[in-house]
């Protein structure tokens, strides 16, 4: 067999330097988390291990602001957009990849045109349609629009559904089987990767989403979203670094966990909507 | 291709499948986008009926001094955050392509900031950046040297320009890393038994390939570069609302839904789509241009 040369200066090169970043990329969290363990007196401590190692700031936050309702708002908001998300672009994706009809390319493309349309070209015309709607201060603008498909998920689901055999819809219509059941009994069930992929791009976009929830929430806690109360927590207890950090740590927790877990689906899922 | 072609009910079962998406297509984007030209034409503050006002919210524009200071600033960050993102996630990537130890661990480490919510994030480095006992100010201070005002207006261009960088390096790196993985091993075999040098090697075989990765990350940033918003946000906001460094977004994000003035805001948005569609553009002629060579 044929076997490259090492090039064992050049991986070490490469290791150190690899290194180094990463170190960059993990020491903030790392800080984040520290900071949220010391109390409030030796905030301006700056060891890395606390002095006093102490979890008093996490109860703390729930005590002084709604933040379980912050939460909450956010878990809610992200699960439903997620659900309409899975739901609209799945379907879409489904008709793409598996049914022949007039347009279908065209459609197709300037589908995928539009993931270059900034958002705040929307967001205008969206806005006022919600106000005169009546649900500005609601939080339906923020969920209502995931049920409309979209280019990501739609290509996304498109990609995978096309590595499926055709056969399998073919013999399932001889059988009689309608369009939507051949979806929702054959070709769902067999995308749970494609789908788990996407439902984690998806709820991580809702769970981080500051724009939307800063303008059409009202900006008091409880009837916001994690990401806007955070920043209205910023103003309200600013330089009180260790609640703060605390705060920020539970709401970063559940995606980095989640991307702990599915990282295999996560990075399948970014390379897919890459190339190819 | 194999694919079915639909007859009698089935049609109808195409359309209420295609009927979210084509909604979202037709009022979503390009009804939006029709609308906000409409409105740049209109003075509307939502409370009183719309009045035509011709091209005067373009016509101010140049007069408004937080939109030009937004767009030198949104100019100015694009300029240092495309060419730095695309650079260090594409030697991350080819740093991680090489066999060495810990592969999946770094790659974990640099995508960690791109998974993580911007806001809370962002809370952390206002205490990196902090002027009193920040973290920055206080390593300084601790060797001497003297505190630096990180997010004031003359420095937070490029303290938010590295914050960006940093949550942007992880999404680069896996898309190059697809790229690299598509490479077939087999051009390296035939270059290293010609003797072909390792610089050689990435300088006539990778670099090439990856050129379609490259195109794709290049919009893809170029664009999420105009976007930026979050980070900016929690950074740079002043007590009255204002910030230090106002990107174009947030210049609309100000006018549109704090001041309520639609026409400005959609005015300064389709500015924004125009300069988005002209450098995609641009970048499509290089494409074209760079592959009619390769």
């Amino acid at each position: 067999m044929f076997r490259f040369k090492r090039d064992t200066a050049g991986d070490l090169v490469a290791f150190t330097l690899l290194l180094i970043g990463a170190l960059c990329m993990i020491g903030p969290f790392v800080w984040m988390m520290s900071t949220s363990l010391k109390p409030l007196a030796e905030q301006y401590d700056m060891r890395m291990i606390p002095q006093t190692v102490t979890v008093e700031n996490y109860p703390r936050l729930f005590e002084i602001i709604p933040f379980h309702l912050l939460l909450w708002n956010s878990a809610k908001i992200a699960a439903i957009s997620t659900f309409g998300q899975l739901l609209t672009c799945s379907m879409a994706g489904f008709i793409f990849a598996v049914v022949r009809f007039p347009f279908r390319n065209v459609i197709f493309v300037i589908l995928l045109i539009t993931l270059m349309v900034p958002g705040q070209i929307t967001a205008i015309p969206q806005f006022i349609i919600f106000k005169f709607l009546g649900l500005y201060g609601t939080q339906a603008p923020l969920y209502a629009p995931a049920f409309l498909g979209g280019a990501f998920g739609t290509f996304l689901m498109r990609q995978y559904f096309l590595t499926l055999p055709i056969e399998l819809a073919e013999a399932a219509r001889i059988d009689g089987a309608s369009l939507a059941r051949i979806f929702f009994t054959i070709y769902l069930p067999l995308a749970k990767p494609a789908l788990a992929a996407f439902a984690i791009f998806a709820f991580m976009f809702s769970w981080n989403d500051l724009f939307n929830a800063l303008i059409y929430l009202p900006s008091n806690m409880e009837k916001t979203t994690l990401t806007v109360g955070l920043a209205l927590f910023q103003t309200q207890y600013s330089g009180q670094w260790p609640l703060m950090m605390a705060a920020s740590l539970i709401s970063v927790a559940p995606i980095i966990i989640v991307f702990f877990l599915a990282q295999r689906h996560f990075i399948a899922g970014i390379s897919m909507s890459g190339l190819k | 291709m194999g694919a079915l072609r639909p007859m009698g009910i089935e049609r109808w079962w195409v359309l209420v499948f295609l009927t979210p998406t084509l909604i979202g297509l037709l009022l979503g984007t390009f009804g939006s986008i029709f609308a906000t030209l409409g409105i740049s034409f209109m003075d509307w503050d939502l409370l009183t009926p719309p009045t035509a006002a011709g091209i005067s919210n373009y016509q101010g524009l140049p007069d408004d001094r937080l939109f030009m200071r937004s767009l030198w600033n949104t100019l100015a960050f694009a300029g240092l955050y495309v060419p730095l993102t695309v650079i260090i996630s594409l030697f991350v990537a080819l740093g991680l392509n090489r066999t060495i130890p810990g592969v999946s661990f770094f790659r974990v480490a640099f995508f960690l900031p791109t998974v993580s919510s911007p806001t809370a994030v962002g809370l952390l480095w206002t205490w990196i950046y902090a002027q009193d006992n920040g973290v920055l100010n206080e390593m300084i201070t601790a060797m001497g040297g003297d505190p630096v005002r990180w997010l004031s207006r003359s420095v937070a261009l490029y303290s938010v320009v590295i914050v960006n960088v940093w949550g942007a390096i992880g999404g680069g790196m896996i898309i190059f890393l697809a790229g690299l993985q598509a490479i077939p091993k087999d051009y390296y075999e035939v270059a290293e038994m010609d003797g072909a040098k390792s610089w050689q090697r990435l300088w006539f075989i990778t670099l090439p390939a990856l050129a379609p990765s490259m195109f794709f990350q290049c919009v893809l940033v170029t664009i999420n570069a105009f976007q930026a918003f979050d980070y900016i946000y929690i950074l740079t906001r002043t007590g009255n609302g204002n910030s230090t460094m106002p990107t174009l977004v947030f210049s609309i994000y100000r006018n549109g839904f704090r001041f309520f003035r639609m026409g400005d805001a959609a005015a300064q948005a389709v500015v924004l789509t125009c300069m988005i569609m002209v450098l995609t553009l641009i970048y499509f002629r290089l494409q074209k241009k760079w592959g009619a060579q390769a």
